[in-house]
Order: structure tokens, then C-alpha cells, then sequence
């Protein structure tokens, strides 16, 4: 279980992921007045309007200027503000792209991206609304933390994260109320470090490998496997898409031997094209399955049913894992005449 | 306070060796954009000798004046600025555009020291300057941020949201220009994508906008006074411009906007410059006080 603030928050109330962010940018904003909040007229939906309140002369709604915001927070930074961002992250990483790249990325600048309705979760208002290439896009741009929090104890960790280390920072996080995963229920110690994936449920027969909301489906999965099937399913929290925990790959890779990731997301560019890397360059064979939105634009609907539509839920990731059961692999320990 | 003759030819000085510096550069480099960056160069030598407060030898001071320079291309006048000034080593311009070189074509904030941002993709400047001026407001800090905007830039819509914002927040303390030169790669402006009525478009976004012939160091003096003294409004300076100012065989074309420079044209565009710089001292002699 989380400390501090992400506590406290937690606690509070029942609190959707981004009135979460909300509140742990306001405890840090009380500590550091350097920060700023800025937003383009999504105060309100992306919730950093909770800072507003508390700080309205280090709050600047731009407008819907989604370019300007970043050129504005970049210039800020190069001041010595520590700006925070938020729209929705289609806009944040589409339509300004180009400031991200230039005059985030490119200057290195301290500024710190909370981009909300990630995903499909922001199901009902369709494609002009799910962001599926904010992971290809941000990644592939240099200096950038990237980050998908599971929830919302996980978001206020990356956001206290993101401020206590300098650089930009891109949080990826959902519309709405993610499931809570690392709340009382928990069973083990939930310890937040960047690009260091946490290992949700322990497991050696396959390594479901999830990020942001796909990883309570993944430990549901889990959790499911082995009363029904005798299935030990590790499943790993990738919340740092980059840099990304190669170590827990590999290892995963030899222990288990089978793979698959599952991301709210295209499935070309995002958590599966990072893994895959990292495999393909380690030279390790293995089963491998990338779940995710299969390059295509996903339906309109809620986000619970969407995710069911692309089998990145609970079910879906059953029927991959006994999948991937089925398939044969050798038993000895013998790497050499697979590479 | 009207600019004195003696401070007008010392300007006048100064322009005109940093004219011959850009041109050296381009020369240097084989190519580059000089076309552009021979008509923004008064503005600058004005800026950073005679308005900008900054030190060399602190090139991040924390205090100091900002200046946004919005059409990075003309990196290739910002940089014998920079060296001139003494932030850099003047072999560095020798290098300009060549591989490993600090000083691309675009400057990077990053490795050219007193470069305050990285520019070059255009239609980004304002909007980093409005940041700055902004961080000024939340710090307590009275720096002014200096950001000059090509024309042809001006097509980009992010100025315009830029603009809408200086307004909103009355960022007096953001002083913008437009190196009006009516000429972009492709042809004029005005054939292009037509600009005009472009200081009505300013006023329309809540600037005062003094129109001002970009190469007379005593109007551009003026209007930045203008610009410093409490106004009421945002300040927009259109500072009307010829692409390739006081080189006779590139004035006024637009093909200039990027071009190579042998020996016999360097040769031609010393000669040129020098000629110009007679007119500039005798206008300074007849007109200043």
C-alpha cells in the first residue's frame, strides 16, 4: 500500500484516477511554488481545475490551444517553472505534437504531461476521442519519461515521480474510475520506482505483461487461472513504457517462456512493439502474443464493453494465456540453438 | 529618450559588421539563409546593443531579458550576433552548418550558449515567449521577453492562438516584432497566402502595432521605447523590411531566401555592403540629433 499523499487521497473519498492527480498536484503544489497548472479549456475533465482553485495566479487555462500550451509550458520551464499540463491525451500527443517534439522534447525542458482519457476510455465519444498511437508517438521522442499508471494509486505515484525528477515526463492516464488495484486489498508491498516494473502476481508458466488499466484485468486473469487451471500467470505491471524494464523482460522471458502484453493502445508501436524489442534484441525465443487494439479504430461504446470487444479484459486474457499454453516449447535449458 | 547621432552610428557600426559577419558566415557555410537574415539583422543589433539586459558571462541569468528569436532560420544572423557579443567562440562560426558543428542552421538552445530557445519549426516562438513573460508574472521578475516573427511564419495558426493569449493575459512585458519582408521560400507573401491587411489582424488580436521602416535604427528605437514605457496593450512592431537589406544583387527576391555564395558573388556582396553602409551613415549624419 501506497504512503503519503496517493494515501491520503486514496482514503478520502472514492475518487476517480484524474480527481486523484487533481489532489496530489495540489499537496504538491502547496509544497512548491514553482509549479504552475496549465490546461486548454479541459479544467474541469482532466481535473488539474482542482489546482486552479487553490492557485488561480499559477493557473493559465490557454484556451482550446492545445499548440500554445506547450509552447507556453516550455517557456516556463526554461524560466524555472515547473509546469503541468493537461487535455485529453489525443490532443496532447496529436495535435501538438510538434511543440512536444521541438520545444519540450528537443530543450529537455522540465515539464511534466498528465494526459487524461487515455485509450478508449473516453469510449462513447469515439475515435476523434480514443487515443491508440500516444505511446507510439511519445516513446519514439527523445529525453521523455513515459508512464501508464494501473490506477489511481500508481497516478499519484508517477506524479510525484515526475516532479522529483527533472525532464519531461508524459502520465498517460484514463477517463473515469479505473479499477483500484493497489488499495487495501492488495496482498503484497507496492513500491513505485520509474522503469522499474512491479511484479503484481508471481508466476512461471506465462508473463502477462499490462499497463495502465489492463493490468487489474491481467491480475484478475491471474488470479482466475490458477483456481481454474492450476496456472501459475506472472503478471507484470509495466507502468514505465520507457525507459523500459528490459531486466524484467528477459527474466520473464527465461523463467516463463511464454509472453503476452495487453495495453489499451495499438498494438504496433506501444507496450507490445517495446517488449518486442527487447526480446528480438536479447535473442530469446518464446510464445508471444500482443494484445491491444489490432490497428484498427476501435468501436463507440463504454469503456468496459470496448475492452471486451478487443479481448484486452479479464476473458479476453484467459483465452490468450490458455492459448498459449497450447503451444509446445522445449524443455531444456539450452539457449544456444534457439538464437 | 530620442537616440543621440553618436549612439545611432555606433548602431549603425555595429550593423553593418554584423551584416559582413552573416555574409562571412554564409560563405564560410557555402550557403545559407541570408536572404532573411540580412533583414532582421537591425533588429537585432539594436536589441543586443542597445535594449537586451543580459551578461556574458552569465548567459543564464536568471534576471536577464529574454529574447525569442520565432523564424530560427535565420540562425545564420543570430549566430555572428552571439559570437560577436562574446558568447561564443568566433571559430565556431567557421563551422556553421558543418557536421559536428554546435551551430546548425537553426540554433539549439542546448549547445549555443544565449540561445534562449531552440527554434526553427515555425510558429512556436511566440508562444515560448509568452511562457517566459508569463514565469516573469508568477516569479515576481521584471524581465521583458523580445520575440521576433517572420512573415511568412504568420501563416502558421499557432501565432494567432499565441497572440489571442499575449492579449488575454496583457503580457506587456512580451515585445513582438515581424520581420516584414513580404518574402517566403516559395514567392511574396502576398502571392503565397496573402498576409494583408496584417497590422489590422494584430489590432483585431488586442496589439498596438507600430508600423516602422525595419531598417532605420532610430524608428525601430523608437517604437521599442514605445513598447517598454507602460503601454496599455500588448506592442506589435511590424518592422516593414527587404529580404537580403544591402546586398544589390539579393535585395527584394525572394529566391534569397536560401543560397549559396562563391567568391566572386562574396566578393560582390562585400562591395555591396560596404556602399550601403555610406547610405546608412549618411542618413544617420543628416537625420539624427
Amino acid at each position: 500500500m501506497a504512503g503519503g499523499i496517493s494515501y491520503t487521497a486514496l482514503e478520502s473519498t472514492e475518487l476517480s484516477t484524474a480527481e486523484i492527480y487533481g489532489q496530489t498536484l495540489v499537496e504538491l503544489g502547496k509544497e512548491h511554488p514553482e509549479i504552475v497548472g496549465l490546461t486548454a479549456d479541459l479544467g474541469g475533465s482532466t481535473k488539474i481545475g482542482a489546482f486552479g482553485k487553490v492557485f488561480p495566479d499559477r493557473f493559465f487555462n490557454v484556451g482550446i490551444a492545445e499548440q500554445n500550451m506547450f509552447g507556453i509550458a516550455a517557456g516556463m520551464a526554461k524560466a524555472g517553472l515547473v509546469p503541468f499540463l493537461s487535455t485529453f491525451s489525443v490532443f496532447a500527443s496529436l495535435r501538438s505534437a510538434d511543440q512536444l517534439h521541438t520545444d519540450i522534447c528537443y530543450q529537455n525542458v522540465n515539464a511534466k504531461i498528465i494526459a487524461t482519457h487515455s485509450g478508449t476510455s473516453f469510449g462513447q465519444a469515439g475515435s476523434t476521442h480514443h487515443v491508440i498511437c500516444d505511446l507510439a508517438v511519445v516513446r519514439s521522442m527523445p529525453n521523455i519519461t513515459l508512464i501508464c499508471p494501473a490506477d489511481g494509486v500508481e497516478t499519484a505515484e508517477a506524479v510525484m515521480a515526475a516532479y522529483e525528477n527533472p525532464g519531461p515526463y508524459y502520465i498517460r492516464i484514463n477517463r473515469g474510475f479505473d479499477r483500484v488495484l493497489y488499495g487495501k486489498d492488495y496482498p503484497r508491498e507496492y513500491k513505485f520506482e520509474v522503469g522499474k516494473a512491479i511484479e503484481v502476481n508471481p508466476g512461471t508458466d506465462i508473463t502477462v505483461i499490462a499497463c495502465g488499466s489492463c493490468v487489474f484485468q491481467a491480475y484478475q486473469a491471474a488470479k482466475f487461472l490458477e483456481n481454474a487451471d492450476g496456472l501459475k500467470v506472472r503478471v507484470l505491471d509495466m507502468h514505465t513504457i520507457k525507459p523500459i524494464d528490459k531486466e524484467a523482460i528477459i527474466k520473464a522471458v527465461q523463467d516463463t517462456r511464454r509472453i503476452i502484453t495487453v495495453e489499451d493502445h495499438n498494438v504496433i508501436g506501444g507496450l507490445g512493439s517495446a517488449v518486442a524489442e527487447v526480446m528480438a534484441e536479447a535473442g530469446k525465443g518464446c510464445a508471444f502474443t500482443r494484445l491491444g487494439i489490432q490497428d484498427e479504430f476501435a468501436p463507440i461504446g463504454l469503456h468496459e464493453d470496448i475492452m471486451s470487444n478487443l479481448g484486452i479484459d479479464c476473458n479476453g486474457i484467459i483465452n490468450a494465456v490458455r492459448e498459449a499454453m497450447n503451444k509446445d516449447f522445449e524443455e531444456d535449458d539450452n539457449w544456444d540453438d534457439e538464437v | 529618450m530620442p537616440l543621440s547621432k553618436t549612439e545611432w552610428l555606433a548602431l549603425e557600426k555595429k550593423a553593418h559588421e554584423l551584416r559582413n559577419l552573416c555574409l562571412d558566415t554564409t560563405y564560410w557555410a557555402g550557403s545559407g539563409h541570408i536572404g532573411g537574415g540580412m533583414s532582421v539583422m537591425d533588429m537585432m543589433t539594436v536589441l543586443y546593443h542597445k535594449y537586451l539586459n543580459i551578461k556574458v558571462e552569465d548567459p543564464n541569468w536568471e534576471d536577464r531579458d529574454r529574447f525569442i528569436l520565432s523564424k530560427g532560420h535565420s540562425g545564420i544572423a543570430f549566430a555572428p550576433v552571439l559570437v560577436d557579443k562574446g558568447f561564443n567562440d568566433p571559430e565556431q562560426l567557421k563551422t556553421f552548418n558543418l557536421s559536428n558543428s554546435k551551430m546548425g542552421i537553426h540554433l539549439d538552445a542546448n549547445k549555443v550558449v544565449g540561445v534562449d530557445a531552440s527554434t526553427g519549426s515555425l510558429g512556436h516562438g511566440l508562444s515560448i515567449a509568452l511562457g517566459t513573460a508569463l514565469a516573469a508574472r508568477v516569479l515576481g521578475k521584471d524581465y521583458k521577453t523580445y520575440c521576433i516573427l517572420g512573415d511568412g511564419e504568420c501563416d502558421e495558426g499557432s501565432n494567432w492562438e499565441a497572440a489571442m493569449a499575449i492579449a488575454h493575459y496583457n503580457a506587456t512585458n512580451v515585445i513582438s516584432f515581424v520581420d516584414r519582408n513580404k518574402c517566403m521560400i516559395d514567392g511574396r507573401t502576398e502571392d503565397v497566402m496573402k498576409l494583408e491587411p496584417f497590422a489590422d489582424k494584430w489590432r483585431a488580436f488586442g496589439f498596438i502595432v507600430k508600423e516602422v521602416d525595419g531598417h532605420n535604427i532610430s524608428e525601430l528605437c523608437d517604437a521599442i521605447d514605445f513598447a517598454l514605457n507602460d503601454p496599455e496593450k500588448p506592442v506589435m512592431i511590424i518592422a516593414n523590411t527587404v529580404k537580403g537589406e544591402g546586398i544589390d544583387f539579393m535585395a527584394d527576391d525572394y529566391h534569397w531566401h536560401y543560397g549559396a555564395i562563391d567568391e566572386a558573388k562574396y566578393n560582390q556582396a562585400k562591395a555591396s555592403l560596404e556602399k550601403y553602409y555610406a547610405q546608412r551613415v549618411a542618413r544617420a549624419e543628416k537625420e539624427g540629433v
